[in-house]
């Protein structure tokens, strides 16, 4: 036994039709008038005219990545490989390299010798950014990829990487970053372990 | 009226009012993809495609999306003509022309305008008390005929046949032919469904069609189609709809059937039939269905407007110019025949427009109710109609 189902009841002037027709015109003719004969702003048009009208992105967008730079306007970067390792679609390449002989940072992190992301690859998921211990690796540029012809042009390098600003036109990151050998340090380092 | 013109001043008057008919035609007809595509964006806040753009003049000209109907055609023109294997190579070249013809033959009955008198187009004309035109003067302060017109004149219309408006039914019946021949010639099983229900619906409205336009033919007393405009042209309210409203739905309605398209495309029906009839034609051909369906929206409103709204009557308007009670602007035979000329295509415009409005608005029936309302609503409607129509027109005589 099936459930039997109510129909909907349907009054004589949705019986006869014509009344009803002559509603669903009057809405359509009323949406017709008023965007045909009003100004862009006053009708109901949703649509974006893509490249000379653009969509405001929101502000967690996640557009093209950039590094960020230190003070002295080299990479936060580390090469930990800890972005690299998250990406599901393994599009960072990094070539870890040390610090030289004297130099402070030497001994505590590395530096990206070659640093390249495969935009073509990238699927702007944003975990390479949320593995980042260093805050280094951010999507905050606020722009999509511009198209080109070449798909070398994909291929970013460190040093445009470096060059991109977030969307506010900062190259760097606001969270605090400490240099090896700096008294605020809240953590260990070589000078107060005592070894 | 045009036995008086020599037999190359006849031909010469015929080629030149078919080629206005044709060229007006195929003046509308990309017109109507270009306005069904925006004025469905407008129904539904969109834009519609505005993009095509041509370099003059060193600028791009969008013209408001106009030029992509000729982008379309030049596609079209370009596409390879497919024929299916084991399609009826013939039949499947022939079918778009059979659909084609006759929607533009029918045009030829259609009155654009009225008689136009070519030796008097600077003189203002008026019908004497005998009905017979002549040459308008003041005389004694009132207005009044001068002198005879003289006969050298021919009706705006290409075809003034006893026949009239069967002519136009004769050809709106052969139009089936080329919709179920598609349909059939394709071998594809879509494209002959397709066609059954092209045919089945056509034939069905076809003959609602006919009734409907009984009435005003009992009304009108003719089946000149330029009698019947001038049978309307006392004032707005001797205009058909006036007269006829529930004739003038009914062939609204039916009309729409007649042209295949929405709510009533399942011949089309491309949720289960593909394309329908035309589902296995390319190209021009394809194109040639395509226009066809458009001629046949124009000759919908073509008919709509003779019959129902006055033809090419401008209200106030009459062969000496505009006449409100005692003011009278007096204007010139060729400036009247080109308002009135003007005031047919602004109203076939209209009806076009509305046509789209319900295309847009309605969604497609199912195939039984198509039929359930044609044959137990509308054509009961239109016998009913005629009966009543009828009744009044002896009652009003005796």
């Amino acid at each position: 036994m099936g459930k039997p189902v109510k129909r909907p009841e349907q009054s004589l002037s949705e019986r006869a039709f014509l009344p009803e027709v002559a509603k669903g015109l009057t809405l359509t003719a009323s949406r017709f008038f008023k965007n045909t004969f009003s100004s862009a702003e006053k009708g109901d048009i949703a649509t974006v005219r893509y490249p000379e009208e653009q969509r405001e992105y929101p502000e967690r967008f996640r557009g093209v990545h950039r590094l960020t730079q230190r003070d002295d306007g080299s990479p936060r970067c580390v090469a930990c490989l800890c972005c690299s390792t998250a990406c599901p679609a393994q599009c960072i390449h990094i070539e870890p390299a040390e610090y030289g002989e004297g130099d402070p940072r030497q001994g505590y992190e590395k530096f990206p010798k070659v640093f390249v992301i495969d935009e073509l690859r990238c699927i702007f998921c944003g975990m390479c950014v949320e593995a980042c211990p260093c805050d280094a690796i951010r999507m905050d540029t606020g722009m999509h990829m511009p198209p080109a012809l070449e798909r070398d042009a994909f291929l970013l390098d460190k040093e445009l990487l470096l060059s991109l600003p977030a969307a506010d036109g900062s190259v760097k990151s606001a969270n605090p970053r400490h240099e090896p050998g700096d008294k605020t340090h809240p953590g260990i380092d070589r000078d107060r372990s005592g070894h | 009226m045009s036995a008086s013109l020599s037999v190359g001043q006849a031909l010469l008057a015929a080629a030149g009012k078919s080629t206005f008919i044709l060229g007006l035609v195929f003046a509308i007809a990309p017109l109507l993809v270009w306005a069904e595509r925006r004025q469905s964006a407008m129904i539904q806040d969109r834009v519609g495609p505005h993009r095509a753009s041509i370099r003059l003049f060193g600028r791009d000209w969008r013209l408001i999306g106009l030029l992509h109907p000729f982008a379309d055609s030049l596609k079209m023109v370009w596409k390879e003509d497919f024929i299916p294997p084991g399609a009826d190579k013939v039949l499947h070249a022939f079918a778009p022309w059979i659909s084609l013809a006759p929607a533009l033959f029918g045009l030829a009955i259609i009155p654009f305008g009225p008689a136009i008198y070519f030796e008097h187009l600077g003189d203002t004309l008026m019908l004497s008390p005998q009905g017979v035109p002549c040459v308008a003067g003041l005389a004694n302060g009132v207005l009044g005929c001068t002198a005879a017109a003289s006969p050298l004149a021919t009706e705006l219309q290409v075809a003034t046949l006893d026949a009239g408006i069967l002519l136009f039914f004769a050809a709106g019946g052969l139009g089936v032919v080329g919709a179920a021949l598609g349909g059939y010639a394709s071998n594809n099983k879509y494209s002959l469904l397709g066609g059954m229900r092209a045919a089945g619906q056509m034939v069905s409205y076809e003959v609602t069609l006919g009734l409907t336009l009984v009435g005003p033919l009992l009304v009108f007393g003719t089946l000149r189609p330029e009698e019947m405009v001038r049978w309307q042209s006392s004032s707005v309210f001797t205009w058909g709809f006036f007269l006829q409203p529930l004739a003038f739905i009914l062939y609204f309605v039916a009309a729409m059937a007649e042209t295949k398209r929405v709510p009533f495309d399942v011949p089309e029906g491309e949720s289960e039939l593909v394309g329908g009839y035309f589902t296995e034609y390319s190209g021009m051909k394809f194109g040639m269905f395509f226009f066809a369906e458009y001629v046949e929206v124009i000759a919908l409103a073509a008919i709509a407007a003779t019959f129902f709204c006055g033809g090419w009557q401008v209200p106030l308007l009459t062969d000496a110019g505009f006449v409100l009670g005692q003011l009278h602007v007096p204007m010139s035979h060729g400036s009247v025949t080109a308002l009135r000329v003007g005031g047919f295509v602004i109203k076939v415009l209209v009806l076009i427009w509305f046509q789209l409005m319900v295309r847009w608005s309605l969604p497609r029936f199912r195939y039984d109710q198509i039929m359930r309302l044609c044959w137990r609503y509308l054509l009961p409607l239109s016998l009913l109609n005629i009966v009543v129509t009828f009744a009044v027109i002896v009652w009003l005589r005796s």
